[in-house]
């Protein structure tokens, strides 16, 4: 469904008119369920994902149509449903391990980057975890410092493991069957606030590979580099920036291990400006890895140092009044885009 | 530690020539310890290793019960159980030295020994990490609809991990072919179980309903009787069971543990009395089915083995630095 235009890949455009929309979460569960019927080896295990089809209801139907051999309701125990999904994955089977929040993901640390990310490796590679972990990130629903982060970057850290972080309902059907398919770890994060999202997706079958940017807008005066829901903002922003005479070029790179450096690094040698936007914490994150590899490889184009939005540091507060404050938003994109254009 | 749920289940009758393979096993792993301990003390072999001597008739007893086809989980302290399970002495300890032969091409070393052809799923570095591991491979079994079991071995400091409880409760509520393996050999690295481990052993798993006993684990008749019901049970769809196996670690926590100040020389004495190997020996004699020269040959056969396996490794080539950045990802 992608088009090569100067090495750089475009899927379709997010409100493309004519083809079938549908939900992200649909996506999701189209992705399951396609999966699930294609491969038997497919099985999902999670807390309330059968019966109740999920709390997001992502899952809603898969139960039914696939038996609860294959879609398992376990008990609260994230460590050991993750530990589950890699002693099934090494022996034959490709778990889907749910993980409600990823707040939670906390408690399968050791299952995750002790065991998933390093058996393949430390068993010279003989073994393979070709498992998923779906996990859901995100903060805006009132929902507190224990249900709101975005620890995406805490997994991207770890050699051995992919991470996903899809945006839209394409991309996230896309990642998904693919993240299913891998033959590695994949940890996939899906933003709650983007569940309702609708998007063009084709009724036919497609992939999309792990490790591939996308340029979601094509523009020549700067590059944002955008995640997951903030690549909503990072549009409504280039609107903004288009209306003051700058154009934005906007990239998603759909994954953050593996990162696809070339496409990051092509868009700021021709725009010769780069700003990096990402619901994790700002400190030690995606934005300072990104700026870092722009910085590296487009240094002797760039016209400003790369600039970078992030969550604030601090725990996520449940007051309305102060948790829109911690979430980057469209205003400090444009304003932050703005200066580095020299149009304050 | 005497507690039990279900009734004793008396000794499984091998014949002479099944006991003897046993005891070639047992001392394939006594031998092989010794000799890695030689290894580190000469400063031949990198890192260090945590030896097995002491609990041999666990690992053979319960893998003697098994298929090629099962699977186990092991711990840091298992060189046991990759040798009980089948694997080859010579890559063995070419992982042991960081060399390319090695079962993990020296990327695991004594810790991480893995060999899928022989159904060890992976010895772990972490007490209790595979706890999930070996009841995933047990979820496997269920979704496949195979007759193999898994059997997850691990240390009486795992007690202490939350992961195994998780797993438990799990194997039991979907009635998983999972054996639960405690090596208890009384001591969590330096300190006594006693300090660590409140209220009861065994009842850590009745409370889910999982079949449990406490067995003598260092005779290898009542281990490995113990071993063929509950693994037996499992096949049929029995589910789960819990052994806690009384041992003790001849050596100290690793290799460069010599000191011991945790524990007394005359603890140590005690437990030297009921050497897996002798009572194998003493039992075998004593009911006329093999005599000392059969057991003198097999330890020299094995050294003979253990000492080719040596110079192998010892002669085998490390791994190129391309191998460093192979095998992150499949």
């Amino acid at each position: 469904m992608s088009t090569l235009e100067n090495g750089i890949r475009h899927s379709p455009a997010i409100h493309a008119p004519g083809e079938r929309q549908i939900t992200f979460s649909q996506a999701i569960h189209e992705a399951v369920s396609e999966e699930m019927a294609r491969d038997e080896r497919v099985f999902a295990i999670g807390e309330d994902i059968a019966v109740a089809g999920s709390v997001f209801k992502v899952f809603v139907g898969l139960f039914e149509k696939f038996g609860p051999e294959r879609v398992i309701d376990s008990p609260i125990s994230e460590a050991g449903i993750a530990g589950i999904g890699v002693g099934a994955a090494i022996t034959g089977m490709r778990p889907i391990v749910d993980i409600m929040f990823c707040d939670f993901a906390t408690l399968v640390m050791d299952q995750l980057i002790n065991q998933a990310a390093k058996t393949h490796y430390m068993s010279g590679g003989k073994l393979t975890v070709p498992m998923v972990m779906r996990t859901t990130l995100g903060a805006g629903s009132r929902t507190a410092a224990q249900h709101s982060q975005s620890l995406h970057a805490l997994f991207s850290h770890i050699p051995g493991l992919k991470v996903a972080i899809p945006a839209t309902p394409y991309d996230a059907k896309g990642l998904m069957k693919s993240a299913i398919r891998d033959d590695n770890p994949v940890v996939i994060f899906e933003d709650r606030a983007l569940f309702s999202q609708s998007g063009p997706v084709p009724e036919e079958e497609y992939t999309l590979p792990l490790g591939q940017a996308d340029v979601k807008r094509t523009g020549d005066d700067i590059t944002i580099v955008a995640t997951s829901s903030m690549v909503y903002a990072a549009l409504e922003a280039a609107d903004r920036l288009a209306a003051a005479g700058i154009s934005a070029e906007l990239i998603d790179p759909r994954t953050t291990s593996p990162l696809d450096t070339e496409t990051l690094i092509q868009s700021a040698r021709k725009t010769s400006r780069a700003l990096v936007v990402d619901e994790g914490y700002r400190r030690y994150g995606v934005t300072g890895e990104i700026a870092s590899v722009i910085a590296d490889g487009a240094f002797y184009y760039l016209d400003a140092p790369v600039r970078r939005i992030g969550a604030m540091d601090v725990p996520v507060p449940f007051s309305p009044a102060m948790e829109d404050l911690t979430i980057p938003n469209v205003d400090n994109v444009v304003e932050t885009a703005k200066a580095m254009c020299g149009r304050e | 530690m005497n507690e039990t749920n279900d009734t004793n289940p008396g000794a499984i009758e091998l014949d002479a020539e099944h006991w003897l393979h046993a005891y070639e096993q047992m001392i394939r792993i006594r031998t092989f310890e010794e000799a890695a301990n030689e290894l580190y003390t000469s400063a031949r072999m990198p890192g260090i290793a945590h030896l097995y001597i002491g609990e041999e008739a666990i690992a053979v007893g319960i893998c003697e019960a098994l298929r090629q086809d099962d699977y186990i989980t092991s711990t840091h302290r298992g060189h046991g159980h990759c040798l009980a399970k089948g694997a080859e002495l010579d890559r063995m300890f070419a992982e042991l030295l960081g060399k390319e032969a090695g079962y993990c091409r020296g990327k695991g070393g004594s810790m991480h020994i893995a060999d899928q052809e022989t159904g060890n799923l992976g010895a772990n570095g972490i007490v209790g990490g595979s706890a999930g591991i070996a009841t995933g491979a047990g979820m496997s079994i269920k979704l496949r609809g195979t007759d193999q079991v898994s059997v997850c071995f691990f240390g009486d400091g795992a007690l202490g991990q939350g992961l195994l409880y998780e797993s438990m409760n799990m194997a039991q509520l979907w009635k998983l072919p999972v054996i639960y393996v405690c090596e208890n050999n009384q001591y969590g690295e330096y300190t006594h179980n006693s300090k660590m481990a409140a209220g009861s052993m065994v009842g850590r798993a009745t409370a889910f309903g999982v079949h449990a006993q406490a067995i003598d684990g260092q005779d290898i008749r009542t281990v490995h009787a113990t071993a063929r019901l509950v693994i037996e049970r499992a096949r049929k769809g029995g589910g789960p069971a819990f052994l806690v196996c009384d041992t003790y670690r001849f050596h100290g926590h690793h290799v460069g543990d010599i000191d011991r100040p945790y524990r007394t020389r005359d603890e140590e004495a005690e437990w030297a009395k009921r050497d897996p190997v002798n009572l194998l020996e003493a039992w075998l004699v004593e009911s006329k089915q093999a005599e000392t020269e059969v057991f003198e040959r097999i330890q020299q056969d094995v050294k003979a083995a253990v000492d080719d396996a040596v110079a192998f490794a010892l002669e085998a080539s490390f791994p190129s630095e391309s191998e460093v950045e192979r095998h992150v990802y499949a």
